[in-house]
């Protein structure tokens, strides 16, 4: 029997007893990290990082979770687990199981790049390597963040030259902090709407970042005007934005690297900015752990396992519950 | 190359049209008119002839990327467009190449000669020294298709600006068969030549749909109400003894259509005529389907010519003895149109005037637009009487009122990938009907659902598909939709026998399963 399986209720480890990540309510979930595909309400108990614990019960309320620190070792029913850096969001964790000997690692969703507010990916050896791959696609080759920052902030400086109201969406838990964390407070103000200002403040424990206000009924509209507002996409055409006055939107996503998917969101600025790997990272990340087998399970997964097996990767795909993110998805969190 | 390339990443950048004219303005401003003769046309759809197959580009660029023909192939069906895919695959370097966007074409125009290798050597060369914007517009000029976004209203109107020159007057100036190899900036734009202008077509004025509320608002008496023929638009001039006559897609289609060329020796000089090209198969009024034959023919053979006679169904007078009637008022125009069919009545031209209505109430009509089968038209146009002959699309004074469409319920068994700002979504449907327990292909429709829609059949295809064939995926036959189409034809060439036009989703039937679709019989009964 396979150390990890497939199942109906998510991945499973019938030596241990455990579940990663499921869709399901189970016993016993380990957690990857916070986004709403990946933690699930429900569960009996909760195992996750120490830096993701707030953010679950944020999401969640009230759940029975212990947390662990990343490279922990620690024993259910003789198999072995441990939590180590995705580098998608505060919190985030690759999940090490070993068991007689063998190895495997289940991803969650990860990046390489380092985003300045999440423990960096690190490498992994394994056997056996579960694999997101949301942008496996060669066509995804992502710019050096820094240079992604420098352009956003040049774009606010110019709205705010011209008295616009910058609009910056993107997700609540993780991008939006991280486009937080690199914005030059120099140039004016920064407000945010309700649902990023509360996660926000949850990873405040832990991260150091500019000051931000909520937008509330009685924020004056002159107050705002040329200063950056950050928000949840969902918010683009809403009666909330509207009330805004005269704004520049900004939408910042991986998949802004297509002008179909820019096209369409019809937001003034796209910045291709992403939480997970690029077509090269995954190449990297897979290399890295010196694996064997592969197995991908959301994204482009037919045609990136299909190309592993063309570079002589043991590789295949399951299917899996996690949302592969699309450019559709990407606008609802 | 670089300012163009600029240009359109600006352009991209903003959703407000007032500033997309803005900075078209500023372009044409800023930028030597060489260049901005190119980009005139560009924007306006004409494009060099095309100096090597996309199949080699495709090629080309999977090679320089490093990549297997079969992952090139899957990252262009997602992605939906060959000029963004190789512009995203294409490793970038260092190097830049000045050439401006004149000195770009041109080389590419030359190459259109050159040996297979001579060009792959030139791309590729180009795709290295272009920066990832530039390069996504070197391709879109390579491969043609330049649609970004831009109407050509836009461009004309921000060229008004740049030019502090009328609109309507440049937009008659862009009309016709002109490149830029052929015409300067100055020429074509600033100070045309007599000579230049004697082939010229007018813009065409479009009519709007008429909406729900048009019968409250407006008075029937303010309006000319006419059969809304169902043919193909056309304007016909007769110029120093010469015929011109131009399809409103503005293309010179005289040689289609050798029956009208005593137009030339009857009419006068300087006769503009706005109409429908019309079969008459038998003496009557034929069907759109017996237009087509004759528009797919390169040569119009004797034989054709004697089946499928066409004639010219006239509905308003551009210009008269040289002079530009479009700013006089409707009715005026009709006037002397009466006057020119009486005046020539015995020339035995074939031509038609088509029938000016006039009706005291709304209901009278719809009467009249029930009659549409009968009288072989789609509906009505509503005009004012007091109208001008405007340039485009303009609300308010023109209205065309369809009648009902015919629909189906079919049900969805193909979806493919769009393409622009539907790259990467399944928004290409193909419909099946019932045929002894099979379903048969009849149509297929792009237009009808919302954004929010599509995103949900997107779903449904993406976790359904029974079979992928490059970008089409066969998808398990589960939802229904109320089919809408205009004119319906036998026809051998389809697999069902039938032939429908302008098929569009009128709406999702949730309510209705597979079992409860329509079949072919339903559809054929359909047929006239």
């Amino acid at each position: 029997m396979p150390l990890l399986e497939f199942t109906s209720r998510g991945i499973y480890c019938a030596a241990a007893d455990v579940y990663l990540d499921p869709w399901k309510k189970v016993a016993k979930a380990l957690i990857t990290h916070g986004h709403s595909d990946h933690a699930r309400w429900g569960h009996q108990q909760y195992i996750t990082h120490h830096d993701n614990v707030p953010i679950i019960q944020h999401r969640l309320g009230k759940i029975v979770v212990a947390g662990k620190a990343y490279g922990e070792c620690f024993k259910v029913n003789g198999v072995t687990f441990s939590f180590h850096p995705a580098g998608h969001v505060p919190g985030s964790s690759q999940i090490r199981v070993e068991h007689r000997g063998e190895v495997w690692v289940f991803t969650g969703d990860y990046k390489l790049e380092n985003d300045g507010i999440s423990t960096p990916f690190e490498p992994v050896p394994c056997h056996t390597f579960i694999t997101e791959c949301t942008f496996g696609l060669p066509v995804f080759d992502w710019q050096n963040p820094t240079l992604v920052h420098q352009q956003i902030n040049q774009w606010w400086a110019a709205n705010k030259a011209a008295g616009v109201t910058s609009l910056l969406m993107g997700y609540s838990l993780g991008k939006i902090q991280r486009l937080l964390k690199h914005l030059d407070p120099c140039i004016g103000n920064i407000f945010t709407h309700g649902a990023p200002e509360k996660m926000t403040q949850v990873l405040r424990a832990q991260i150091d970042f500019p000051d931000t206000q909520l937008i509330t009924r009685e924020t004056n509209k002159k107050e705002i005007q040329g200063n950056m507002v950050l928000a949840p996409p969902a918010v683009m055409g809403s009666a909330w934005a509207k009330k805004l006055g005269t704004i520049s939107t900004g939408y910042a996503s991986g998949w802004m690297a297509f002008r179909g998917a820019r096209r369409r969101r019809a937001v003034d600025k796209a910045f291709v900015l992403s939480d997970h790997a690029d077509w090269k990272g995954l190449l990297q990340a897979i290399e890295s752990t010196a694996c064997e087998n592969v197995i991908t399970t959301h994204g482009y997964t037919d045609i990136f396992a299909q190309y592993l097996r063309e570079k002589g990767w043991n590789a295949r795909t399951e299917k899996t519950q996690y949302e592969a993110e699309t450019p559709e998805t990407a606008l609802t969190e | 190359m670089k300012a163009f390339a600029q240009l359109i990443d600006a352009l991209d950048s903003t959703n407000k049209t007032t500033q997309k004219v803005a900075l078209l303005a500023d372009y044409f401003r800023t930028t030597p008119r060489t260049d901005a003769l190119w980009a005139v046309a560009l924007l306006s759809h004409r494009r060099p002839s095309r100096p090597v197959t996309t199949t080699l580009l495709r090629q080309w660029a999977a090679e320089v990327a490093g990549l297997s023909t079969w992952l090139f192939e899957e990252a262009y069906h997602i992605v939906g467009d060959l000029a963004e895919t190789i512009a995203l695959l294409v490793p970038n370097t260092q190097s830049h190449s000045q050439e401006s966007l004149a000195e770009t074409i041109a080389a590419l125009i030359a190459l259109k000669n050159k040996e297979e290798p001579e060009k792959k050597a030139y791309i590729l060369a180009r795709w290295q020294q272009l920066s990832s914007t530039e390069r996504f517009v070197f391709n879109k000029i390579l491969t043609g298709g330049f649609r970004i976004g831009i109407s050509q209203k836009l461009m004309t109107r921000a060229l008004g600006q740049a030019l502090e020159l009328d609109e309507n007057t440049l937009a008659h100036r862009l009309m016709g068969q002109w490149s830029p190899e052929n015409t300067r900036f100055e020429d074509l734009l600033i100070t045309p030549k007599a000579a230049d202008q004697l082939s010229r077509p007018y813009p065409f004025y479009l009519a709007y749909a008429a909406e729900d509320d048009f019968f409250d608002k407006q008075s029937v008496t303010e309006y000319h109400i006419e059969h809304k023929w169902d043919g193909m638009r056309g304007q016909l001039i007769v110029r120093e003894g010469q015929l011109f006559l131009w399809s409103r897609g503005e293309e010179l289609i005289t040689n289609k259509f050798p029956e009208f060329a005593p137009f030339a020796q009857q009419l006068p000089s300087g006769t503009v005529l706005d109409g429908e090209i019309l079969p008459y198969p038998k003496g009557v009024i034929g069907n759109f389907n017996d237009l087509q034959k004759r528009i797919g023919r390169k040569t119009v053979g004797a034989k054709l010519l004697r089946d499928i006679p066409t004639r010219f169904m006239i509905y308003d007078l551009l210009e008269w003895e040289g002079k530009d009637y479009r700013n006089e008022p409707l009715w005026k125009r009709q006037q002397q149109l009466a006057h020119l069919f009486e005046r020539y009545s015995e020339q035995e031209l074939p031509w038609e005037h088509s029938n000016v209505l006039q009706f005291d109430h709304w209901d009278a009509v719809a009467t009249e637009r029930n009659r549409a089968p009968e009288m072989r038209s789609e509906g009505l146009m509503l005009k004012k009487r007091d109208s001008i002959y405007a340039v485009g699309r303009k609300k308010g004074a023109w209205w065309k009122w369809k009648s009902d469409p015919k629909t189906i319920d079919a049900v969805l068994t193909y979806a493919m990938r769009g393409h622009g700002r539907r790259t990467n979504l399944y928004t290409d449907y193909t419909f099946g009907l019932w045929d002894e327990g099979q379903l048969v292909t009849f149509a297929k429709a792009y237009s009808g659902l919302t954004d929010k829609e599509i995103r949900e059949v997107d779903r449904f295809v993406k976790q359904n598909t029974l079979a992928r064939f490059g970008p089409v995926r066969e998808v398990t036959p589960k939802l229904v939709f109320e089919i809408a189409f205009e004119g319906i034809a036998a026809s051998s060439r389809h697999k069902s026998g039938v032939a429908v036009r302008f098929p569009r989703i009128l709406r999702w039937r949730h309510d209705k399963k597979i079992e409860g679709a329509n079949s072919l019989s339903d559809l054929k009964e359909l047929l006239p």
